[in-house]
């Protein structure tokens, strides 16, 4: 049961070949037992979890269901800690809203619990507001990579991928904002899928990079993705970007053969600056399409390299204006000794942020202020519709963008701490997906000095179906998914 | 480019966090590292290319003006630091 993909859990509850509160309390216990080594979730409630259970086995007794999203009533799942869950602690990370409980549940987490009855397990360890992509911005410490413990899990949705690599859960949500999905699932072996901008509803997730933030699943299989997205996308009125399409089944072309598929190779992701091993399992899964059916075309990116720059002033910019909101007067932490009203802004935001949080607060307050805002936020914005534009030439003559997730497998613990800049780096094929609002997925497509590769694919607009074809295709030819870390059984 | 430490304390100060002289400098470090990196943007010419804020081109969509939301203040106001009577309480700005 505990390697058992969704699709399996889900026929074993229709059989009752176990309930929801046996396979829940199992995952507990696996949390029980290797957590305080992984430090993937923060809070873990069993009581809250197994009454959700409880109900969900009520439901599966009932016969309800029926329902596309029906299917997964039952299975647990682990939500990143950036969704507001009723009655659950929600820290984001911070220290900012480390007694937080929220009083209302984020659209997602509604969806998943009260529409599609999935069991939340608990809530996942993060980069602090989700800024960081090693996890070791948390306040809670860095997560371990189950792969190799001295190594990070990458970030920010580190806790959710170590969670899913390790089997604490079957699969986790994440959200993705300049890669924080799909950089974790390349370093942790997972599949993970950032869909289009506006597809998942943002309400009640904490705001980041408002324009860029977009939640997806991470599991272990691109079909467990598909069938996660099912319950997580929808137009939702509550968010104001969300964008109002018909409901999509994202399992129905799982099994379409890729014969004819053409697969744009963007020059800039294969020159230099990509570790040589990471390169050679990249080119072999693509090797692996070819013999699929699929012909392969080159396609440039000439503006990719500004991705970087262009996001570090546009993602700062974003969270300066939304992270105001954390004063001290309504939620979260207050400085416990101040004097005047300002004083107590200063001090509750300084004792409350941690130092990756406020350097991007300061970044984003200096290129939004008087003198600067053209030079910066205009110019970014302006090189963000250049990059976006690549995307829709290379489009003209493709199907679906390959190239590698992350220029490397996981870096030590500590390694890149010290540096933003190269930190920063790290996301430098994974950015430019967010900026032009695109679906991107990562799958695993091989190791190098035994940590895992993730091969990223990123697809057109609202082609999520797609790529999780493409995905799943190569899945059944490829047993890469399948490998699990020693040393968590 | 590079920024000051008076222009550190100065966005600080912006930003409403307190930050001391030793991480003024720190950070004065770590902010002109980004800023270099940000700099190559400088280098491109975008005459005539619009801005985008936006992934979707999309006009903000208008709601009836009508009241959807139910009363939860007492909700709410429990996860604030300090109420009263209903209010939040903040130290006094007008004597």
């Amino acid at each position: 049961m505990i390697n058992a993909s969704l699709k399996q859990l889900s026929q074993a509850l229709a059989a009752k070949q176990i309930s929801s509160v046996e396979l829940t309390q199992l995952f507990l216990d696996r949390i029980n037992r290797l957590n305080p080594t992984l430090n993937a979730f923060v809070t873990v409630d069993a009581e809250k979890s197994l009454n959700s259970a409880r109900a969900a086995d009520t439901r599966i007794a009932a016969g309800s269901g029926g329902k596309l999203a029906g299917r997964l009533t039952g299975i647990p799942i682990a939500q990143k800690d950036i969704f507001c869950a009723e009655g659950w602690r929600t820290t984001c990370g911070s220290k900012m809203l480390a007694n937080f409980v929220s009083p209302y549940d984020a659209t997602v987490i509604h969806k998943m619990e009260a529409e599609a009855g999935l069991v939340s397990l608990g809530k996942t360890n993060m980069d602090e507001f989700a800024m960081g992509s090693s996890n070791e911005t948390s306040y809670f410490g860095p997560v371990k990579n189950p792969w190799d413990q001295s190594r990070v899990p990458g970030g920010s949705s580190g806790g959710s991928a170590a969670a899913v690599a390790a089997r604490l859960a079957p699969a986790a949500t994440g959200t993705d904002t300049g890669g924080s999905i799909r950089q974790p699932a390349a370093l942790c072996n997972l599949t993970g899928l950032k869909p289009t901008y506006g597809v998942v509803s943002r309400y009640g997730m904490i705001a980041f990079a408002s324009s860029l933030d977009q939640a997806g699943p991470m599991a272990a299989s691109a079909e467990d993705c598909a069938l996660l997205l099912n319950t997580m996308a929808g137009f939702d009125e509550r968010d104001s970007t969300s964008l109002n399409r018909p409901l999509e089944d994202y399992s129905r072309d799982l099994e379409k053969p890729l014969a004819g598929l053409r697969i744009g190779l963007p020059k800039e992701f294969f020159g230099a600056g990509c570790d040589a091993e990471v390169m050679a399992a990249v080119q072999a899964a693509i090797a692996e399409y070819e013999k699929l059916g699929a012909t392969l075309v080159e396609v440039s990116l000439p503006n990719s390299h500004l991705s970087v720059p262009a996001y570090y002033v546009i993602a700062p910019a974003e969270a300066s204006s939304n992270l105001s909101r954390f004063d001290g007067v309504r939620y979260g932490y207050r400085a416990p000794e101040y004097g005047s009203l300002d004083d107590m802004y200063m001090k509750s935001r300084a004792q409350g942020f941690g130092a990756e949080v406020k350097r991007r607060i300061l970044i984003g307050a200096y290129v939004l202020s008087h003198g600067y805002y053209d030079a910066y936020y205009l110019q970014a914005q302006r090189i963000r519709r250049l990059i976006a534009d690549d995307f829709v030439e290379a489009f003209k003559v493709c199907d679906v963008i390959m190239g590698p997730t992350s220029p490397s497998t996981a870096f030590k613990l500590g390694e890149k701490a010290a540096d933003p800049v190269q930190m920063y780096l790290s996301d430098i094929y994974t950015i430019a997906v967010n900026l032009a609002g695109l679906p991107g997925m990562s799958v695993p497509c091989g190791f190098a000095g035994g940590l895992p590769v993730g091969l990223q694919l990123i697809g057109n607009y609202f082609t999520e179906a797609q790529l999780l074809n493409v995905a799943h295709r190569y899945q059944q030819a490829t047993d890469w998914h399948q490998r699990r870390p020693a040393g968590v059984e | 480019m590079s920024l000051t430490l008076e222009q550190v304390q100065r966005i600080a100060h912006l930003a409403r966090i307190e930050i001391s002289d030793s991480e003024a400098l720190s950070t004065q470090g770590h902010l002109n590292g980004i800023f270099q990196l940000i700099e190559q943007m400088q280098a491109v010419d975008t005459k005539g290319v619009e801005p985008m804020a936006h992934a979707q081109d999309l006009s903000q969509r208008l709601r009836p003006d009508a009241v959807t939301e139910t009363d939860r203040r007492a909700a709410y106001q429990a996860v604030a630091p300090e109420t009263e009577l209903g209010l939040y309480l903040v130290p006094k700005v007008i004597e």
